[in-house]
């Protein structure tokens, strides 16, 4: 038997509930939110269970929305069931004032610098990580430099008008 | 006792491991990349890695550039393998974009990529050669990674960063000396690898040096998140080539190397059997090529494909197409895609989250590299020194990839 996006969400649906939301498919792949407090329990779900095991971690990494009030940060898990080749994503969220999240390198060894690295981007402190700490960068910055308040040009400049670069405004991302 | 006894240092015989500090440009350390090593004696007790000394905010620059000019970003990934981290990023956008390329342009990019992983293998596994002290393999094969790099400055003009192909296809048609050059490559190198593996797959003393030394099993490579050799080396036959094809692999017939004990033996011997099997994969496109006809290279996708500079200066449309694509005007469809090939050392992944804009809301680049090297330590534990350097170099750690 092969394993669908639709059984996938059948199977999460029925064990979590309400708590999953945003459900779709995008070029193949199911991707849908979990909260941030659940994230564990959603893996170790898809990880145990005997039809789904999703028992390789293909990615993580994370993504910043600064619009996105009280939930700015995310954090994109790419899971894959390497038996039945299927691939899943799922995203959790955080705001900036708290951005706590459960690791999972206790599931998966393969989390531990992808964590680090997001954290050392994103500033997402991920809880129970066993050397959260820069990794590319210096252990000096006190910034997170790929969310999207620091962009890539001077602010400063005034011969410039990013509206004649394709960005809109003269505001750089 | 006489008081002609030596006074030792306070601690000093209690101490029992000494740290030493390997790299970051160590020559044996094959790129910038740091271990902080605690020795007792000569063997490893403990390894820390750093990296992060090449850094160069890939991702953030990403988010700046058009699609396009993200191509040049991919090239100093794992640069041993440019056109397999072009094509790959390519096909990524195609996928975004639902372009859908002709046979020709498919056939062409896995010659391309199976060249690439040539490369790559045999860089990566002579440079064990030369880490076990044989330096006779590394010469051999290297002049066919320099006829190699011939082919590719005959394809697209440069030999390392190659910038290789568009979003589309390629930038022009192979030429007659191009294929010359592959079919000569493809005569010519199977003696080279024979005479190479005979140099080394039964050599007592390269043999010695390498089994056994930095294993890893099936389970531990998969929770790391290996892929690619060094996951095959441990038994686990996956292979995105096979597993999701992409760019017509489908149409070729090959077979998975695998590997028993995930040692730095068995990853020297997957990319070994891996190189016939690229050979083999080359000779196939080759001869489907014949069938084909000779004047596509690119899929007809005006506003994506930078025209004809013939065209531009006659025709308006592609005066309008070329003027949007280089200007970055041209936006890509809102949406998100991951799209994973099987670069020369595992899976390597494009996370691309557009916004409907004209570069990337947010590119992740999921780098093998980075993911082999964590486990290191755990590979090197109670391994000697030199195990150290061999087992690093088995891994095929390319500092551009691991630091982006």
């Amino acid at each position: 038997m092969s394993l669908t996006n639709e059984h996938i969400k059948n199977r999460l649906v029925e064990k979590f509930g309400e708590a999953l939301t945003n459900f779709e498919e995008s070029y193949g792949i199911m991707s849908f939110h979990a909260p941030k407090e659940i994230n564990l329990k959603v893996m170790q779900f898809l990880y145990d269970e005997e039809d789904l095991q999703f028992r390789f971690m293909t990615d993580l990494c994370g993504v910043h929305y600064p619009d996105n009030a009280g939930a700015e940060l995310g954090v994109v898990y790419h899971l894959h069931n390497l038996v039945q080749n299927v691939r899943l994503r799922f995203k959790v969220f955080a705001s900036v004032a708290t951005p706590q999240v459960f690791t999972a390198t206790q599931l998966f060894a393969t989390a531990n610098w992808q964590e680090r690295e997001t954290y050392d981007f994103y500033g997402i402190d991920f809880v129970g990580h066993p050397n959260l700490r820069r990794i590319l960068n210096v252990d000096e910055m006190d910034y997170f430099p790929m969310r999207k308040e620091f962009p890539l040009e001077d602010q400063t400049r005034v011969d410039k008008d990013d509206e004649m670069f394709g960005r809109g405004g003269s505001v750089g991302i | 006792m006489s008081d002609h006894h030596i006074q030792l240092p306070e601690g000093s015989i209690e101490k029992q491991t000494n740290t030493l500090n390997l790299g970051p440009t160590h020559p044996a350390t094959h790129g910038v990349f740091q271990n902080i090593l605690e020795m007792d004696g000569e063997r490893i007790v403990s390894a820390t890695p750093t990296v992060g000394y090449i850094h160069r905010a890939f991702e953030k620059i990403a988010e700046r550039k058009p699609y396009y000019q993200i191509t040049p970003l991919t090239d100093r990934l794992n640069y041993c393998s440019a056109p397999i981290n072009n094509i790959g990023w390519h096909l990524t956008v195609e996928k975004l974009l639902g372009i859908k390329t002709p046979k020709r342009v498919d056939y062409l990019r896995v010659i391309i990529m199976e060249l690439a992983r040539i490369t790559d293998h045999l860089i990566c596994n002579s440079v064990i050669g030369v880490d076990s002290g044989a330096f006779t393999g590394f010469l051999y094969v290297m002049q066919y990674r320099e006829l190699v790099y011939e082919i590719y400055e005959e394809i697209c003009g440069s030999r390392l960063t190659t910038n290789i192909g568009r979003v589309g296809g390629f930038e022009r048609n192979f030429t007659e000396t191009a294929f010359t050059k592959i079919q000569k490559f493809l005569d010519e190198y199977p003696a080279v690898l024979k005479e190479f593996e005979n140099l080394f797959t039964r050599n007592r003393i390269f043999m010695e040096r390498t089994q056994g030394v930095g294993p890893i099993t099936a389970e531990r490579a998969l929770n790391y998140g290996f892929t690619g050799p060094n996951l095959r080396a441990a038994g686990v036959d996956y292979d995105v080539r096979v597993a999701s094809p992409y760019s017509s692999y489908e149409d070729f017939e090959f077979n998975i190397p695998v590997g028993t004990t995930g040692d730095t033996y068995d990853r020297f011997l997957v990319r070994n059997a891996e190189m016939w099997q690229s050979l083999s994969i080359i000779q196939q496109a080759m001869d489907k090529l014949k069938d084909l006809p000779s004047d596509v290279f690119h899929a007809d996708v005006p506003a994506y494909y930078l025209p004809d500079k013939e065209d531009v200066y006659t025709k308006m449309e592609a005066l309008i197409y070329h003027f949007k694509i280089v200007m970055g005007e041209t936006d890509i469809l809102p949406g998100e895609v991951y799209n994973a090939v099987e670069g020369a050392n595992g899976e390597l992944g494009f996370y691309l989250i557009s916004d409907g804009g004209r570069s990337p809301y947010r590119l992740h680049f999921r780098r093998p590299c980075f993911i082999y090297y964590q486990a290191y330590p755990e590979m090197v534990k109670g391994a000697m020194l030199s195990d150290a350097i061999i087992c690093m170099s088995s891994l095929n750690l390319i500092a551009g990839e691991l630091d982006a």
